[in-house]
């Protein structure tokens, strides 16, 4: 009974209802579009090391696990680690910043192409000429780029002669040795990537290497991939912990005008019930239960706008973003707009069930 | 047997440095079964009387027991409970729920007293007899004002209250609105046996009750 009266309540003002719920459901679209693009660009990041095809990879002394790195390993550690047993391909890479999250990568075209099963060109080939870039589909799409396009990047202009399908590790690739000369670091590279004849002899490598290489973070590609989660993040976990509160702030204060206004304009009803003998507990439980069918409702328009920046972004931003439905978060962020929502009503729905009858009764 | 004892009822109000004596012992004794008409001028006190008899606000002083219950020491849960089981209003204004159909007005009072079973016969009688039984369906804004007064004279006696407190249920009707309500509260004051307390200010409405006591500043008279 109590729910038809609700119900009708909500009907009773459907652009009030319809507002709120879109509000509430931006607080749910932010959490669900910043967690998506978290997991999906790690996922992007996973899948584009697997599709390097080796079974470890040689970092420099002092790097990080995620970050990308720079030109700072001396080359001749290739020769060390192309004569150790069981080695059947190793092949360097050298990554260059261009500002910000992107980046430009050298690489040796064949060694590179054979690790990783080879390129798979939408369009055009491989470099031919020393200002020759390769790129991926993704990339293509985000810049408008075409085979023959000139790309402007490390103060000179390139010219596109390959469109790749994306998933070879970097989206933009330029031979090695034209890289490590433009950023006057002949003989470095940044990390060694490192085939098997066996991926069962991984580990028996690895602990080997790292007697002769006691300064090396060397990683089974495996145990590197797993570490691309949000938990050795930290910048992005403050940054969820920071959007979550803001969403909650936010169903709080949508929800406390929506029904404060609701409380104010339905006082004379509130008089009504109670008059019919309504207790306080029957008021509140009126506006709670409104409340939360509004943050069911806003929460199902949140979700279904995560699936609009996902849209946009793939659209728009294909290689900088990538956006996962992140299906786990679905409950999380709608409890979190929930508990939001029910603190914003706390205070109306007091006011309401504290309400005077007979004021109320006489309340035009 | 007395169904509503009233013993040297007062209620004053404080509005603002002065102290407004609202009723000034009040006396009444009101027979279950009893259909009793209570006029007066406006100001009088008659509304003021009704609000503590249906446990809206409570007295300053005095006795009053409504069906052997004293009203007297009830705190605001007590006064709840009482608008919820023992008493039934009827407003000037209808005050019905506008967003509710009539059948969920009606039912809406049932939720609150707890009780969910559906309709029994004797009621499904009472609203054909009030001439809405058609009309459940409706909302109140699609009801002339008749009919919405008779929807709230239905949901007011739904919970079979120990008293029907009618608070000048024909002030916003025509004469032939009025008599149709009247006569309505009437019958089903005959054929139920509902008590029925009714303020007017109108003598003819007056003359459809049994018995007729006069307030006069605060002051029950003919009780
Ligand atoms: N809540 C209140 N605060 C102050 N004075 C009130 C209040 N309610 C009623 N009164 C006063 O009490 C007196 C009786 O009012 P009421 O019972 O409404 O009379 P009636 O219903 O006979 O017209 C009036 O003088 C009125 O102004
Ligand atoms: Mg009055």
């Amino acid at each position: 009974m109590v729910y038809k009266l609700v119900y009708e309540n909500l009907k009773h003002r459907p652009v009030r209802t319809l507002l709120s719920s879109l509000a509430i459901g931006l607080g749910v679209t932010m959490m669900l579009a910043l967690v998506g693009v978290g997991e999906g660009m790690l996922e992007d990041q996973a899948n584009r090391a697997r599709g390097v095809g080796a079974d470890l990879v040689v970092r420099a002394p002092g790097s990080s696990v995620v970050g990308m790195g720079s030109l700072s390993m001396n080359q001749k550690i290739l020769d060390y680690v192309r004569a150790r047993p069981h080695v059947t391909l190793a092949t360097p890479i050298g990554i260059h910043s261009t500002g910000g999250v992107s980046s430009i990568m050298g690489i040796n075209y064949d060694e590179f192409a054979a690790m990783s099963g080879g390129f798979r060109f939408r369009e055009g080939g491989k470099f031919t000429a020393p200002d020759d870039v390769i790129i991926d589909d993704l990339y293509a799409r985000e810049k408008k780029l075409k085979v023959g396009s000139v790309l402007h990047t490390m103060n000179r202009d390139w010219r596109v002669s390959g469109i790749f399908a994306s998933g070879k590790l970097a989206r933009v690739m330029i031979p090695l040795t034209v890289l490590q000369e433009l950023a006057s670091a002949n003989g470095k590279i940044t990390m060694i990537y490192v085939k098997l004849d066996n991926p069962a002899n991984t580990q028996a490598v690895i602990d080997a290497m790292k007697q002769d290489l006691p300064e090396y973070p060397i990683y089974a590609m495996e145990e590197l991939i797993k570490q691309f989660s949000v938990n050795n993040l930290p910048e992005l976990k403050a940054f969820i912990g920071v959007v979550v509160s803001l969403a909650v702030l936010f169903g709080f204060l949508v929800v406390f005008l929506a029904m404060y206004t609701a409380v104010l304009e339905r006082t004379r009803e509130i008089g009504i019930l109670k008059a019919l003998g309504a207790g306080p507990g029957y008021v509140l439980g009126i506006l709670l239960r409104e409340t939360v069918l509004l943050a069911i409702i806003g929460s199902l328009c949140g979700i279904a706008m995560s699936y609009g920046t996902r849209w946009l972004i793939a659209t728009f931003i294909p290689a900088s973003m990538v956006q996962a439905i992140v299906y786990s978060w679905w409950p999380i962020a709608s409890l979190i707009t929930l508990a939001g929502a029910v603190l914003g009503v706390l205070y109306p729905a007091l006011k309401a069930a504290r309400q005077d009858a007979l004021d109320s009764l006489s309340y035009d | 047997m007395a169904i509503i004892e009233i013993d040297n009822l007062r209620k004053t109000f404080r509005s603002g440095d002065v102290d407004v004596h609202a009723l000034r012992g009040v006396n009444l004794v009101v027979q279950k079964g009893e259909f009793l008409a209570v006029v007066g001028r406006s100001g009088s006190g008659k509304s003021t009387l009704f609000h503590i008899l249906g446990g809206l606000t409570p007295p300053t002083s005095g006795t009053i027991k409504i069906d052997g219950q004293s009203l007297t020491s009830l705190d605001e849960a007590g006064r709840t409970r009482l608008r919820r089981n023992s008493v039934g209003f009827v407003f000037q204004k209808y005050n019905l729920l506008p967003t509710l159909t009539v059948r969920d007005n009606i039912d809406i009072a049932r939720d609150i007293a707890g009780r969910s079973e559906p309709w029994d016969a004797t009621f499904l009688e009472v609203l054909e007899l009030l001439g809405i039984a058609q009309k459940l369906d409706r909302k109140p804004r699609q009801l002339s004002g008749g009919e919405q007064q008779r929807v709230a004279i239905a949901r007011a006696i739904v919970n079979q209250p120990a008293i029907l407190l009618a608070d000048e249920p024909t002030g916003n009707l025509d004469t032939e609105n009025s008599n149709m309500v009247l006569d309505l509260l009437r019958h089903l004051n005959k054929k139920t046996g509902q008590t029925v307390l009714m303020i007017t200010h109108d003598p003819e409405a007056a003359a459809f009750a049994d018995r007729t006591v006069q307030m006069r500043d605060g002051e029950l008279h003919g009780a």
